[in-house]
């Protein structure tokens, strides 16, 4: 025995590591995507106390400090980077507050992570002067952010975040992430499930569905946003998952084809969601159902699986048309700007959200600057975010931005798109069969 | 008056030898328990009407086939190197990819100039063998220049080096081609629709995934148990030094038992492909760590255990979540009585060997006492119309399979066809 068998133990054990190895592994190609909810670092206590927020005063030829806190490292760089962008066009577009330039500084970045966001924010809060941080990219990384900023009196407004937990459920209760004082343009992950469910139970008249995601926060947020409205449709949910790094669908789409579904939403991404859709054939009890993908399957690369014919796909509608923002500029203006500043196209579609954001900021800042005779301004802290939270019927490039409660600003209307002809992305993608406002 | 002090029990064994045996024993306990109520409670909600229907079941189990037999092909690749080197090659799952990605520059051109569509047999057959001979090629060299060199070393050497090898060949193929996903062309019409088999309607790809596997690990069973190349690999494998006294060619046959795990592993690419149409330069990370574990399941050097252990894991894989949804199943009030029974059963049974306090069982016999113990309560108190109710199971698919392999190997160190290697496997 012994040595035989000592070999077999190592092997034994070398298998166990193995196994943890490979269950971590699945999990580890997180898809970071411009929505992602990243992890929910639950920070205990709201510190807000009302009033006594203080106010910074800007000396006559000093400039406004705001501050940008993006993701521009990493694989994610290129929606920071397109964020800061927006702010700066928006800052030049806006030109100067009560006679003062405004300074966006050096912007922080925030990592895409909780610590990033943590880290950003603290050296912002550092700076007593600054008034407004436009940020961050990433939800897990405004979940760290928010209850340092929201304690120093500062207000935030991000472009990109869509975590619900950040603001509220819609209903009136806040987010576990929540902070006053925090604001977005973007929109609320409820809004794109609350599409998506109303389009199935409302348009196409089913009942039964489905839904998978992946386990990632952002994918697994959206899945039960649209099983919690779809539920208050009256329709009945049942919620299904796959890992990432998932290759053979057949047990999953099999438990799913039990559950006799006439819609399936998959708010997933590839390509576990290229699997899906094609292995879906194989499966008995699955010819009739109804597939809808979320934003992170609208690629060029998905749209083009023949067997994504006649599928839907729920997103923010990206169409802002001519809508102009307070500064006058519409959009095509401001990629038209945005091109000419920086020599290359757009590389995401967050520069417009922060934008807005901006403009707001800025708007506000002047609605509530007092200023002296010598032309020293006084910014209350209290008074800016009162305005904020006052805003309504705001003239923005991705619409009218009105802010509810909890800070959710966003304008943008979701939209839901058909692929009639997987040869032709440009046609799939601008094939909207639903819209759904916010606050419809 | 009378003394009422407990006797003393002396237990023939030190607590940390002990600790281990109890946990030891209530984990094999757990294990069983829980598969046995998985399994039952899928039969009784099946009985009740609510599982799944016969063709949902039928798809499973195909898909869990089609999947298993390729963790198959893979697996024999690292249980002949196991055999012959007795190291493990990590860095045959990259073979693997490579067959698979090779495979679809092939079958891109050769469907961007009609042949894919028109002439699909001997398309097929041409992308085939650039994946054998391109899988089969990088075997070679990775022996060439990896392992080689390192003949003789201890056998953690050349595992860590396969370990480098596998990121080498990886990112070297992220650098050729880039990290896109590749997209295999569309199968034909014929392959994408049921043909009815036994009188099972079955997907024609699965069916032809598995043929096509079956056949592969006839032609190397045959190859390695009749040709006199296979004779010189099972020599090698027996004893490397009396193989080369008998005028064996051991780099030789070493070279060769690469190649053949190689083009296996390229046969498994391709049917990858075929199944799931994508490959990109990661592709063979996670089913190398599968077909591994597959290949240890059934008893790593044996080349029909690897073949099964693959199966078993596939089946596990595919059917596993939908029988973890059986713990939904109600414990009726008599059965969890019983078991409870049989609980207090066990710790008295438990008692008295401890008492005996023979130093080879004791800390099993405390455990029984322990689990015994636990058992009865829980049996009576808490079993009665419980209920597991774990949502999105299919999740938990690598988590079971690795559960199932873990527990195979606690009841049987050597996996299910161990036992010939337990005499082949001489380092």
């Amino acid at each position: 025995m012994s040595r035989r068998m000592k070999n077999f133990r190592h092997l034994g054990a070398l298998v166990v590591a193995l196994a943890l190895f490979a269950a971590a592994c699945g999990d580890d190609t997180t898809t970071t995507t411009t929505t992602a909810a990243g992890a929910t670092t639950t920070t205990a206590g709201a510190v807000f106390t009302p009033g006594a927020l203080g106010a910074v005063t800007v000396a006559p030829g000093a400039p406004i400090e705001i501050r940008a806190l993006q993701a521009i490292s990493g694989e994610v760089s290129f929606l920071g980077t397109d964020q800061v962008r927006g702010a700066e066009l928006a800052i030049a577009d806006f030109g100067q507050v009560d006679g003062h330039d405004v300074n966006l500084g050096t912007p922080e970045d925030d990592l895409c992570s909780a610590e990033g966001g943590q880290a950003g924010a603290q050296a912002i809060v550092a700076q007593a002067n600054v008034i407004g941080v436009l940020g961050t990219t990433c939800s897990g990384s405004a979940a760290a952010a928010a209850p340092i900023i929201s304690a120093a009196g500062m207000v935030m407004i991000s472009g990109s975040n869509t975590s619900p937990s950040l603001t509220s459920d819609l209903a009136g209760t806040a987010g576990s992430n929540w902070y006053n004082g925090y604001y977005r343009t973007a929109h609320n992950d409820l809004y794109q499930g609350a599409t998506a469910a109303r389009y199935a139970f409302e348009e196409l008249g089913l009942t039964k569905a489905v839904a998978v995601h992946d386990g990632d926060p952002y994918t697994e947020g959206l899945a039960t946003a649209f099983a919690n409205a779809f539920t208050a449709l009256g329709g009945t949910v049942t919620i299904h998952a796959v890992n990432k790094g998932d290759t053979d669908m057949t047990g999953v789409l099999t438990q799913v084809a039990a559950d006799a579904p006439e819609f399936v939403y998959f708010p997933i991404f590839q390509p576990e969601g290229d699997f899906i859709i094609q292995q879906k054939g194989g499966i008995a009890g699955l010819e009739t159902v109804v597939w809808m993908g979320a934003d992170g399957l609208i690629t060029d690369g998905f749209l083009a699986i023949p067997e994504t014919a006649g599928m839907y796909f729920s997103g923010p509608d990206l169409r802002f048309g001519t809508n102009a923002s307070a500064t006058g500029t519409n959009y095509d203006q401001l990629v038209a700007a945005y091109t000419a500043a920086y020599g290359e196209a757009p590389t995401a579609v967050f520069h417009a959200h922060t934008y807005d954001a901006t403009v707001l900021l800025l708007t506000k800042i002047q609605e509530v600057a007092v200023q002296d005779a010598d032309g020293t301004l006084h910014i209350d802290r209290q008074a800016l975010r009162d305005a904020l939270n006052a805003t309504s019927g705001f003239a923005g490039v991705t619409g009218s931005l009105s802010c509810d409660a909890f800070g959710d600003c966003g304008a943008e209307t979701i939209s839901v798109i058909r692929n009639d002809d997987p040869t032709d992305v440009a046609a799939g993608k601008a094939n909207v069969v639903y819209s759904f406002a916010p606050g419809a | 008056m009378a003394d009422l002090s407990v006797p003393k029990l002396k237990l023939n064994a030190d607590a940390p030898t002990l600790a281990v045996d109890v946990f030891l024993f209530a984990l094999r306990v757990l294990l069983i328990f829980f598969a046995a109520w998985a399994l039952v409670g899928t039969i009784a909600i099946q009985v009740d009407g609510g599982g799944l229907t016969a063709t949902a079941w039928r798809d499973l189990l195909v898909g869990g086939l089609a999947q298993g037999f390729m963790y198959g092909l893979i697996a024999l690749g690292y249980s002949m190197v196991y055999g012959v080197l007795g190291f493990i090659n990590f860095a045959h799952g990259e073979v693997f990819m490579a067959g698979s990605m090779s495979g679809f520059f092939v079958a891109d051109a050769l469907f961007d100039n009609g042949m894919w569509v028109n002439s699909f047999p001997l398309a097929f057959a041409i992308v085939m063998l650039t994946a054998i001979v391109t899988s089969a090629l990088i075997a070679v060299i990775i022996e060439r220049i990896a392992y080689r060199p390192l003949r003789g070393a201890p056998r953690l050497i050349p595992l860590i080096t396969s370990i480098g090898m596998s990121f080498f060949v990886q990112y070297a193929v992220r650098g050729l081609v880039g990290d896109g996903f590749k997209d295999y062309p569309q199968l034909p019409a014929g392959l994408q629709q049921r043909v009815s088999f036994l009188g099972l309607d079955i997907e024609g790809i699965k069916l032809f995934v598995i043929a096509t596997a079956i056949v592969s690990m006839v032609a190397l069973w045959l190859f390695v148990e009749r040709s006199k190349t296979g004779r010189a690999i099972r020599a090698v494998s027996e004893d490397k030094e009396i193989a080369a006294l008998m005028g064996i060619d051991v780099n030789k046959t070493i070279v060769t038992t690469f190649a053949v795990g190689g083009a296996m592993a390229g046969v498994a690419g391709l049917l990858w492909a075929m199944l799931f149409r994508k490959v990109y330069f990661l592709t063979g990370f996670l089913p190398g760590i599968k077909a591994f574990t597959a290949a240890v399941l059934g008893g790593i050097g044996n080349l029909v255990g690897a073949m099964l252990g693959g199966v078993t894991l596939g089946l596990i894989e595919t059917s596993g979540p939908r029988l973890l949804n059986g713990l939904a199943w109600k414990v009726p009030t008599l059965v969890a009585f019983v078991l409870g029974a049989v609980a207090l059963a066990t710790a008295v049974i438990g008692v008295i060997r401890v008492r005996r306090s023979d130093p080879r069982t004791v800390g099993t016999a405390l455990g029984m006492v322990i689990v015994g113990v636990a058992g009865t309560a829980w049996g009576f108190i808490v079993l009665p119309g419980a209920q597991v109710v774990i949502p999105g199971t299919s999740q938990l698919k690598d988590m079971i399979a690795f559960v199932v392999l873990i527990g195979v190997l606690m009841i049987r160190p050597i996996g299910l066809l161990g036992e010939k290697l337990a005499v082949e496997e001489r380092g």
